[in-house]
């Protein structure tokens, strides 16, 4: 039978089981739409802006490891997509997104809203497609979904010019492709993986190093059996956060420039780091000539290209993680450790994590750890998504997390704005679960807009703005390394401040802009706290309503520093502990 | 080092814009490239000339096999193995200077593809060395234009490269045995 392209991408979406797409209509892909419009197995979730929908299909993706999808109109629709899917991309997010392209014929003509998004998202996809004659069609769509979730996932871009959506073809979606220049390897080669078990039973003081593949390849539960059956430690990369229960007494905590001191030394002293789904990114080891320099390597990865780029490796395992900890785990014996295990105990005894009073102490204004605290004592079992700045650092420190996925946070590309739409797509995906964006002020205006998508989808996502009027990370760096110019960094700064401002005066507003009546003006629920004793009463009466978003603006103090500090480019046990640089 | 990696690649279009955008993006050093198309019109052989410590190139190697278009990376600097390069020079030479040139030609197996009133047009094929060589002697001559293809190379010997997916578990411990070569 022949039928049109966009009948096509419809019947290719439901053989994928997808069931939210998430998207924003425009010219050339009104055709598309038309067909979704009568289709009941597909709910179409327009979002209010095209940044917003490939984060919520992040969010989707994140908190569940099913493939997020998108679709968005060509040219502004298709260019605003581009830090969603570098997000996604950075942090091995599976996701399809589908932009449309002007027709064939036009491309290369500078035509209306044509943008050549193939080239500008080369780079930031794990692959890319422009289809270009609607026989490939089906083939090109199967082979987005099998790349986006496989392997180490990523982002695919499919770009569809208007007439391939228009043309008549054949109806075939194939149910498998094979695609020569990819074969992921998923099984660990025997002997590394034997050499890697025996060098864990030699070590004296060995430590597991998790990252976001854990759960990615979803290894949670088997290397929690290896880790109860081996009695190692463990520290994790922000991505990592959740493998093992943050209060597990084996769990040391994030490594890294905002990572706890008992972490840090941990990896300093180690003899054995053994990482599992990590990128020994810059953030989590600092000065590369002083990170654990005492420490053989063992690295299990599903990309190669992550393997022996920072740090030299001495075993390298490629593979999926679970299937690879599978493998090894009958290998895997209990370790004597004791000596390791008190010298780890009395560092995290020296420096437990606290936020510290700030510069001119506590000005009565609310602590950020006290509502992060009291956050995860009402709700324990939340998926949390973060901004990034401040408020994440904040969130990974004080919410304890015991749940694969349930930390959604950009922890590579870093993008302010991520948390909210991310959140979003979360709770579409886990309609049962509570879903809590723990934001800064500062990131919160950068996607505000999905508030009227989170409003008529009767979402019930908490946003717990931390307010300090403040780009909080940036200032806290102008603070300790720019002798506190703070530069572009006040929020509420107007014509009447002085020219060159050092902090909070009592010419300051006390807040701005009104997040109670924005969040009003939507049609959501906003409250204000301002004092200590309000925080959990606000969070209850958040928990009561089902039916709509509530923002919570939280007044917290302006200048609190995030604690321990790595400065950039120390060493990890350079640590700074406040502002006096002790 | 310098390295020259000889690549089959998906013949489709944008592959060539993949690798030339790694390199950019990623701030490697890329001496040459050249495409062109294999006895099988699906697939395209990419030779490149790239240059790094071992390390960069050990990065560069898994990050162009990362690429879905890539079907195949060989590096050829171990290998016994066979390059060329073809350059086309056009010189100025006054008619009583055409001699010199021929005899200089005929020394480095050039061909005389044209000559003017007071230039020539000259054809060379060898080793990159070769042709920086030739070029060298014809500066005398003033220089109007110079065209190079950049390296082909191939393998010597009947070895074929294949475009067959690997088996699975070969393909594994294939990646395991290249890291541990890389690790002694």
């Amino acid at each position: 039978m022949k039928i049109s392209g966009a009948e096509l991408f419809v019947k290719a979406l439901k053989a994928e089981g997808v069931k939210h797409l998430f998207g924003f209509p425009g010219g050339v892909v009104i055709p598309v739409f038309d067909v979704l419009y009568s289709e009941p197995e597909i709910k179409v979730i327009l979002t209010r802006h095209e940044q917003g929908a490939v984060h919520a299909a992040d969010g989707y993706a994140r908190s569940t490891g099913k493939t997020g999808v998108c679709l968005v109109t060509s040219g502004p629709g298709a260019t605003n997509t581009v830090t969603g899917i570098a997000t996604a991309n950075f942090d091995s997010v599976p996701i399809v997104c589908f932009t449309g392209q002007v027709s064939r014929t036009m491309i290369g003509n500078d035509a209306f809203q044509e943008a050549d998004i193939v080239g500008i998202t080369r780079p930031i996809t794990k692959h890319n497609y422009l289809v270009l004659d609607r026989r490939d069609l089906g083939r090109i769509l199967k082979e987005a979904f099998t790349i986006a979730n496989s392997g180490r996932p990523g982002p695919v871009l499919v770009d569809l010019p208007k007439d391939v959506i228009l043309e008549k073809g054949d109806d075939e979606y194939p149910a498998k492709v094979s695609i020569r220049g990819y074969n992921p390897v998923l099984k660990g080669h025997p002997n590394q993986i034997k050499r890697a078990a025996g060098e864990l039973k030699k070590a004296k003081k060995p430590l597991f190093y998790v990252g976001g593949g854990i759960h990615i390849a979803g290894a949670v539960e088997v290397f929690r059996k290896a880790v109860k059956k081996t009695g190692v430690p463990v520290v994790h990369s922000l991505m990592g956060t959740g493998a093992v229960p943050g209060d597990d007494p084996l769990s040391l905590g994030m490594l890294g420039m905002h990572g706890t001191y008992v972490a840090n030394m941990a990896v300093s002293h180690s003899d054995l780091l053994f990482g599992i789904g990590n990128r020994f990114d810059d953030r989590a080891t600092g000065d590369l000539s002083k990170f654990a320099p005492e420490a053989k390597i063992v690295h299990i990865d599903q990309d190669p290209v992550s393997i022996s780029r920072n740090v030299p490796v001495e075993v390298p395992i490629v593979g999926d993680a679970r299937q690879v900890l599978e493998q090894m785990l009958p290998l895997l014996e209990a370790t004597k450790i004791d000596e390791w295990l008190e010298q780890l105990s009395s560092w995290r005894k020296e420096h437990p994590l606290e936020v510290q009073v700030g510069r001119d102490g506590n000005t009565g204004h609310l602590r950020p750890d006290s509502v992060i605290r009291t956050i995860c004592r009402v709700f324990p079992d939340a998926i949390i998504a973060t901004e990034v700045g401040q408020n994440q650092m904040w969130t990974s420190q004080f919410f304890t997390f015991r749940h694969p996925r349930s930390l959604l946070t950009s922890g590579g590309l870093g993008t302010m704005g991520y948390g909210f739409p991310a959140a979003i797509g979360a709770q579409f995906a886990n309609p049962d679960k509570r879903v809590i964006d723990i934001a800064g002020d500062g990131s919160i205006q950068m996607n505000i807009q999905e508030l009227a998508t989170a409003v008529y989808n009767k979402l019930p996502v908490i946003v717990a703005i931390l307010n300090n009027g403040y780009l909080g990370m940036v200032r806290q760096w102008q603070e300790l390394f720019f002798d506190r110019r703070y530069s572009s960094t006040c929020l509420m700064t107007g014509a009447e401040c002085p020219p060159q401002c050092k902090g909070p005066g009592d010419h300051c507003p006390v807040y701005h802009p009104d997040f109670v009546k924005l969040a009003e003006a939507y049609g959501a629920v906003g409250l204000r706290v301002m004092k200590d004793s309000d925080i959990e009463p606000a969070l209850k009466e958040a928990d009561r309503i089902k039916d709509r978003p509530i923002f919570i603006d939280f007044l917290v103090e302006r200048e609190f520093n995030v604690f321990p500090m790595v400065a950039p480019g120390a060493g990890n046990t350079d640590m700074i502990f406040s502002e006096g640089g002790e | 080092m310098t390295h020259v990696l000889s690549m089959l690649v998906e013949n489709h279009q944008g592959v060539l814009s993949r690798i030339a955008g790694l390199f950019s993006g990623r701030g490697y050093n890329l001496e040459s490239i050249t495409a062109g198309v294999t006895a099988d019109s699906q697939v395209s052989r990419i030779t490149l000339v790239c240059k790094g410590d071992d390390n960069v190139i050990d990065q560069i190697k898994k990050q162009l096999n990362k690429l879905i278009d890539v079907i195949k990376v060989t590096d050829l600097s171990p290998l016994p193995s066979l390059h060329r390069e073809l350059a086309l020079i056009k010189v100025r030479a006054k008619p009583n200077q055409r001699g010199e040139v021929f005899q200089v030609a005929d020394v480095f197996r050039a061909r005389v593809l044209d000559v003017g009133i007071d230039s020539m047009v000259l054809e060379v094929t060898g080793s990159s060395d070769k042709i920086d060589n030739f070029i060298a002697v014809l500066q005398p001559y003033t220089l109007r234009e110079v065209a190079r293809s950049g390296l082909i190379s191939m393998e010597r010997g009947r070895k074929q490269t294949s475009t067959q997916p690997q088996q699975r578990k070969g393909a594994s411990e294939k990646l395991n045995d290249d890291f541990k070569i890389t690790i002694a």
